[in-house]
């Protein structure tokens, strides 16, 4: 299968390449009725490799999830660039991509994992886990069986692996949406508070499958509450306050590339 | 990127038209009908395309041209401008530059329609299989059997009885009749699906299974298709990429989770603000 890449910790000579740079992102929201603008994040500015997690953190509003969005095409930035190298070595910017090309990343190369689980009603938390790598081509059986593994491993208990997510717990709901948003090996992901309403146990399956995904090469853009859990999975953190004058507070000073936060 | 179909400058007056027409209608003046000959614009420069295996919504409210789009494409209309391409594998038809006999053939063998009213896309009045046999007859299958084969086999895939395969539609639930008349838009494979309002009008559990097989459709056989609804729900569980339409014109083309989270327009923003 094409689709599925091998595990090997960095894919070929990119390492030095990174997979996703990000330049004077702003973003505000104009509302019509009100004839309002509202701002979220601004002026930001950073870089993310292959195996590196940054992390944003800072209070709640400041547009932590809005970064996110506009990487995503969620939300539609108002300003900067959103450089991302695809598999194949091109680098397009994700602001202004046509939306056939968003569309295929986000099936083999962009993985989002939101604050909150939006799947298809009516389906079991096997299948909503499983999906992801069944839209891929890979045989329903074996993307189950996938699924099982991940979310025994993020301990979603087997009775409720054929019941539908939307009667779940918070927590467990979180977990299938992770178990979901990392069933296919993807090159860039971005996890939007991935430990919170978690018990110390959860959430430590949660870091344990986060920083395998950072050994298998991929390319993090987390928002995190949780500083230490942040300080524990990230190269860089950067801190997103309000008002939005982000600041790079490197974890490692010595770091070849730091994120470079533009403050405007 | 291949495409399915492209679709550019579509436009469709009722009424005599006049210069004025495409000028005074539209989402700033927030009507489709001309001032001055009293025409309906009913849509107004339309672009878009589909690409292989999406679903495309078109969202908007009564009177925004949404299902005007549909009826122009599968020839129940006659469009007044633009053009619409079909790829349909080797073959590219030019839709509006076809003869009748060719309008047909490719509206019985390579695109299906779904309507929200079962009267427009079946016949009550003959069985649920002869409804599919149809179809098959004007596709130049005949052996009795095979037509009855794939009747039945359809009929497995949108879930109606097998046993209830030689009563009249008339006498089938809401829910069942959108059942058959999927099951004969797709009897001869077709690569292309037009949904006008398919849950419109139907209980909400009903419409919930209609919705799944949609997807199950879409997934399993890869069949492109436009979705016409004014139901955000709808929208958001069947759409890839979702177009706005207001007073005949496109307000708002995107992602259907920015279109959703992200509106830019106002009038999205607004239907978005009155859904959620």
């Amino acid at each position: 299968m094409p689709t599925l890449r091998n595990l090997s910790p960095l894919p070929y000579n990119e390492a030095g390449q990174p997979v996703l740079r990000i330049a004077g992102l702003g973003k505000e929201f104009y509302l019509h009725e009100q004839g309002k603008t509202v701002p979220s994040a601004k002026g930001l500015s950073f870089e993310v490799r292959a195996g590196e997690l940054v992390a944003l953190v800072g209070p709640s509003g400041a547009g932590k999830s809005s970064v996110l969005k506009c990487i995503y095409r969620t939300y539609l930035p108002s300003s900067g660039q959103i450089l991302y190298r695809t598999e194949g070595g091109r680098e397009l910017d994700l602001a202004a991509a046509p939306e056939s090309e968003i569309l295929a990343l986000r099936e083999r190369e962009i993985g989002a994992v939101t604050q909150f689980l939006h799947c298809l009603p009516r389906q079991s938390a096997l299948d909503v886990t499983a999906r992801p790598l069944i839209r891929l081509g890979e045989s329903p059986s074996i993307a189950r069986e996938k699924a099982r593994q991940l979310l025994s491993r993020l301990g979603v208990p087997v009775p409720l692996h054929p019941i539908a997510p939307a009667t779940f717990s918070g927590g467990e709901r979180q977990r299938v949406n992770i178990a979901r948003g990392v069933i296919v090996p993807r090159r860039l992901l971005l996890l939007d508070e991935p430990t919170a309403s978690l018990d110390p146990a959860a959430r430590d399956r949660v870091i344990g499958i986060i920083l395998e995904e950072k050994q298998r090469g991929a390319a993090i853009v987390a928002v995190f509450h949780d500083l230490a859990v942040a300080g524990k999975l990230a190269e860089r953190t950067i801190e997103i306050a309000q008002p939005v004058i982000p600041e790079d507070i490197s974890a490692d000073l010595n770091s070849v590339i730091p994120a470079k936060a533009g403050i405007q | 990127m291949q495409r399915v179909l492209e679709v550019s400058g579509l436009s469709r007056i009722y009424g005599r038209g006049c210069a004025r027409c495409a000028g005074e209608t539209g989402p700033a003046f927030e009507r489709n009908v001309c001032p001055a000959c009293g025409s309906v614009v009913a849509v107004h420069d339309v672009s878009f395309h589909l690409l292989p295996g999406e679903i495309l919504g078109i969202m908007g409210e009564s009177g925004s041209g949404k299902s005007t789009i549909v009826k122009l494409l599968n020839f129940d209309e006659t469009a007044g401008g633009g053009q619409a391409r079909f790829f349909d594998g080797e073959r590219t038809w030019d839709l509006f530059g076809l003869n009748s006999a060719e309008r047909r053939w490719l509206r019985d063998n390579r695109m299906g329609t779904v309507y929200q009213n079962p009267h427009l896309g079946l016949n009550l009045d003959i069985s649920a299989g002869g409804n599919i046999a149809e179809r098959l007859l004007m596709n130049n299958v005949l052996s009795y059997r095979e037509i009855r084969e794939r009747a039945v086999q359809l009929l497995a895939r949108t879930q109606v009885p097998a046993d209830r395969m030689d009563e009249h539609p008339r006498r089938f639930s809401g829910g069942m009749q959108q059942r058959v008349q999927i099951a004969r838009a797709l009897v001869t494979n077709p690569p292309l699906l037009l949904l006008d309002e398919v849950t419109s009008g139907l209980d909400v559990s009903v419409q919930a299974r209609i919705l799944d097989l949609i997807l199950e459709l879409q997934e399993v056989l890869k069949i492109s298709m436009i979705a016409v609804t004014h139901d955000l729900g709808v929208i958001r569980l069947l759409a890839s990429r979702t177009i706005v339409m207001r007073y005949g014109r496109v307000v708002e083309a995107g992602l259907t989770d920015q279109i959703l989270e992200d509106p830019q327009h106002a009038y999205t923003q607004e239907l978005v603000a009155a859904a959620l």
